[in-house]
């Protein structure tokens, strides 16, 4: 047995399982991870790859299984023993304190017990030697998501961690911060650090690693060199099967195409001191065409989305317009019944209530527009009516769920989105609103989620869509615009956009926009 | 003068139960824990406390045991709000309830018997100068105490580590328990705190204030102290400012109403409610300040996932 711990070997995973009541997240997960190389796990979400890191970073408890460290077995039974083993983990939901300083974060993650002045001097130091400028003092609920994340990571360097896990660190910056990453991680390598890289931008990991282990369904289906594979070769082992390209016919036609939202001159103060402003917002989205916005997460897109949908009113009613008619003044059902369709960024709590069942939640959000077909005489509900409609969306959309008409919560949110996204679909709204489409969604629905929304486009609706996924901006829209900071850039048409500008714009680097919080080191 | 330190002396007696109540719950709720059952910790440390005192003679040791029926009774809270992780509002108002009662049940046979009290403190010499001696020397001492307690706290919060990892508890405790810091046993330790202190306030009111026992002697201040801590955001400074200026109004209307000003004794009687919160609400109008000092995680109950 010993004979097989070879000492090049970091980390080495033997068998490792978790179980979740009947789900079976990691399967008897083998894995090894040499010194000094940048290893990629990659997956679909759902796949058990942020299982698997947790248990490695001691914040989940495996059922069985070993795990051996530079040779020996440990048992890594809390954050603080990972810790002390040399393991450093940037997480992908930040666990970062908001109302403290980006020095005080980091000394919590310390416990060496030295004074704040001398962390906060080390991490300035560090954070510049790498090329990742950091200001100590700063508030960390005043930052862009993108520094958040330079806090996350130069706290987990100050550890001076043997193996540091990255979970999709990626998904949150532009493309030149996600440059400046990569040679971060490269120069961690030539230090002779190990790298577990998490993340499904199969292009990255071409890029950067060195090997990958890739996981379906909690189990271990392959490794290989990602350098000799294609994107598309990666893709089908992750998926299992081969993922339909997601085809766009070319809009024809659009310049006379009736404008079916216009927005004007929308403006909006902060609702909370951490908020994003928006300043002077101009839109125009005509039939037939799909506008995608790109940008940064937290850069104003959900302050954004709420006052399209009318979550939040306007005090200019002609700040959105509708088909042609000023709806600031309205809320969501008003709008809705001028034929617009929202679809939320967080589905449980937003998009679909938890504990309610599907034709319940398909009930909620169109009572009023489809009150004929839906609600009888005195008020009445039909459910039979309700049902079936849920039933037809169910399989337009491919929805896979364990029992006819299971509570919202009960679907994973892949499928859960696909429902969503069919309810509105399925009244053909002239226009629709969707935020981040894809997130947390597999590859398969995904593609097939952005076609249902170019075909709904090209049917004569007037499409708008928010994401922080450029891919999928590229893949679906007709026009790129990128909000920064509270603005909206003009609108990019596709053929003169490339990810290079998209990106420039993304960290603010545009006349138009003043203030440039993030300096693209 | 003399009336005016006397008027001085009763507000602080009247303030420090207050004081040392809200700044124990401060502590608790900057740990993300909210417990309601302060009312009920402070009437069982004055039960104890005055039991305590009467059957040993020694109002010290009835301060001791204040203390440590507050402590006690506030375990009770701790293993069923974080080991069991149930609802702590609902579990916070039946400790309330269940306070009330059992103390009213123990108290039964010192009702009416003659209390200990808390000597002032008496320096010779110094205590007697004329208003400052006797305001600054010769008070109780639980007053010092109060004071001491609401430095330390403020040190406690904001110089040390101990400190800043409880308030990043109280920020997110998913956070931090993903760093690897121990969500549970901060907790506990911080609610234990708390009922320590509410049942030193509640010895000050049986020991100190009115030196007897009668049921329901607290009297609504362990729900003024809850009130004071979020209408302070959540800083000891502003709650010692809260539970003086509360006390101050208290007396003045008390007077007020012995001089028999003709105002309708019931809305004299909710001044000092009105002026507590007009004031509080008008130095915490800094929105940015007091969303960063209120802590996040409030009142949510914390399972790890293991």
């Amino acid at each position: 047995m010993s004979a097989n711990h070879d000492r090049s070997n970091l980390l080495e995973v033997r068998g490792l399982t978790k179980i979740f009541g009947t789900l079976t997240a990691c399967d008897h997960i083998d894995l090894n991870i040499a010194k000094g190389e940048i290893h990629a796990l990659l997956g679909e979400n759902g796949a058990g790859k942020s299982t698997l890191v947790k248990m490695l970073f001691g914040s989940l408890e495996p059922n069985s299984g070993e795990i051996f460290w530079d040779g020996k077995p440990v048992q890594i039974t809390s954050p603080g023993v990972a810790k002390k083993l040399g393991i450093g983990m940037v997480f992908q939901h930040f666990s970062l304190f908001e109302a403290l300083t980006a020095a005080e974060n980091i000394a919590l993650s310390l416990n060496d017990g030295s004074p704040i002045s001398t962390i906060a001097a080390k991490a300035r130091a560090l954070s510049y030697s790498y090329g990742l400028p950091l200001d100590p003092e700063s508030l960390v609920g005043d930052l862009s998501v993108g520094e958040r994340q330079r806090i996350e990571i130069i706290r987990c360097l100050l550890q001076t961690p043997q193996l540091i896990i990255l979970d999709e660190p990626t998904s949150v910056l532009t493309p030149q911060e996600a440059d400046k990453l990569f040679e971060t991680l490269e120069r961690l390598r030539s230090e002779g650090k190990s790298i577990l890289y998490i993340s499904h931008r199969l292009e990255e990991v071409k890029r950067i690693c060195d090997r990958a282990t890739v996981l379906r369904h909690g189990k271990v289906v392959g490794h290989c060199n990602p350098r000799e594979e294609t994107a598309a070769s990666l893709a089908r082992m992750m998926v299992g099967s081969e993922v339909k390209a997601v085809v766009r016919a070319p809009a024809e036609g659009i310049e006379t195409a009736p404008a079916l939202l216009e927005i004007r001159g929308l403006s909006r103060k902060p609702a909370t001191p951490f908020a994003i402003p928006l300043k002077n917002i101009n839109l125009t989205v005509r039939a037939g065409e799909v506008i995608g916005i790109a940008g940064v997460a937290g850069n104003g897109q959900g302050e954004f989305f709420e006052s399209v949908s009318g979550e939040v009113l306007q005090q200019d009613a002609g700040s959105v317009r509708i088909r042609g008619k000023d709806a600031g003044g309205l809320p969501i059902t008003g709008r809705r019944l001028m034929g617009a369709a929202f679809v939320p960024e967080e589905r449980l709590g937003h998009g679909a209530a938890p504990r309610m069942r599907l034709s319940e939640n398909l009930l909620l959000s169109r009572h009023a527009t489809d009150g004929k077909a839906f609600v009888g005489s005195g008020g009445m509900v039909r459910n039979g009516a309700v049902y079936s409609a849920a039933q037809r969306i169910i399989k337009a959309m491919d929805v896979r769920k364990s029992a006819p008409d299971p509570e919202a919560a009960a679907l994973s949110g892949g499928n859960l989105q696909k429902f969503i996204v069919g309810r509105e679909l399925d009244r053909k709204p002239s226009v629709m609103i969707v935020n981040q489409p894809t997130w947390g969604v597999d590859a398969g629905a995904a593609a097939h989620i952005r076609q249902a929304l170019i075909e709904l486009a090209r049917s004569g609706s007037a499409v708008l869509v928010i994401s922080q996924d450029l891919d999928e901006l590229f893949e679906l829209s007709d026009a790129i615009a990128v909000m920064h900071n509270g603005e909206l850039s003009a609108p990019l048409p596709i053929a003169e956009a490339t990810f290079e500008k998209i990106g420039l714009l993304m960290g603010g680097a545009e006349p138009g926009h003043a203030e440039h919080r993030i300096e693209v080191a | 003068m003399d009336i005016t330190v006397n008027i001085l002396l009763t507000i602080a007696t009247a303030a420090t139960p207050l004081l040392i109540a809200a700044i124990g719950e401060l502590v608790v709720e900057r740990s993300g824990v909210l417990n309601l059952g302060v009312e009920g910790m402070m009437i069982m440390g004055a039960v104890g406390g005055f039991g305590a005192g009467y059957l040993t003679g020694s109002p010290w040791i009835g301060l001791l045991a204040a203390i440590i029926v507050g402590a006690l009774f506030s375990l009770l809270f701790a293993v069923m709000t974080l080991s069991l992780a149930t609802n702590q509002v609902a579990t916070g108002l039946s400790l309330t309830l269940l306070g009330l009662g059992l103390s009213g049940m123990i108290g039964t046979s010192f009702v009416g018997q003659p209390g200990v009290r808390l000597p002032n403190l008496d320096i010779p010499g110094i205590s007697s100068i004329p208003v400052v001696g006797k305001l600054i020397f010769g008070q109780d001492p639980v007053f010092y105490i109060s004071i001491a307690l609401t430095a330390a706290v403020m040190w406690f919060l904001f110089r040390t580590r101990t400190g800043l990892t409880l308030r990043s508890i109280g920020d997110s405790h998913t956070s931090a328990h993903a760093l690897g810091i121990k969500v549970i046993r901060y907790r506990y330790l911080a609610v234990i705190f708390g009922g320590a202190c509410a049942g030193l306030a509640g010895g000050h009111l049986s020991l100190v204030y009115t030196p007897q026992w009668v049921e329901n002697m607290s009297a609504g201040r362990g729900w003024i102290a809850l009130a004071l801590v979020v209408f302070a955001s959540w800083r000891p400074w502003r709650v010692l400012a809260g539970a003086y200026i509360f006390g101050a109004v208290w007396i003045g209307q008390l007077h007020a109403q012995a001089f028999g000003i003709p105002v309708p004794s019931q809305f004299l009687s909710s001044l000092p409610y009105l002026a507590t919160i007009v004031v509080l609400v008008l130095i915490s109008r800094n929105k940015r300040l007091t969303m960063m000092n209120t802590p996040a995680s409030l009142g949510q109950p914390f399972v790890p996932d293991r």
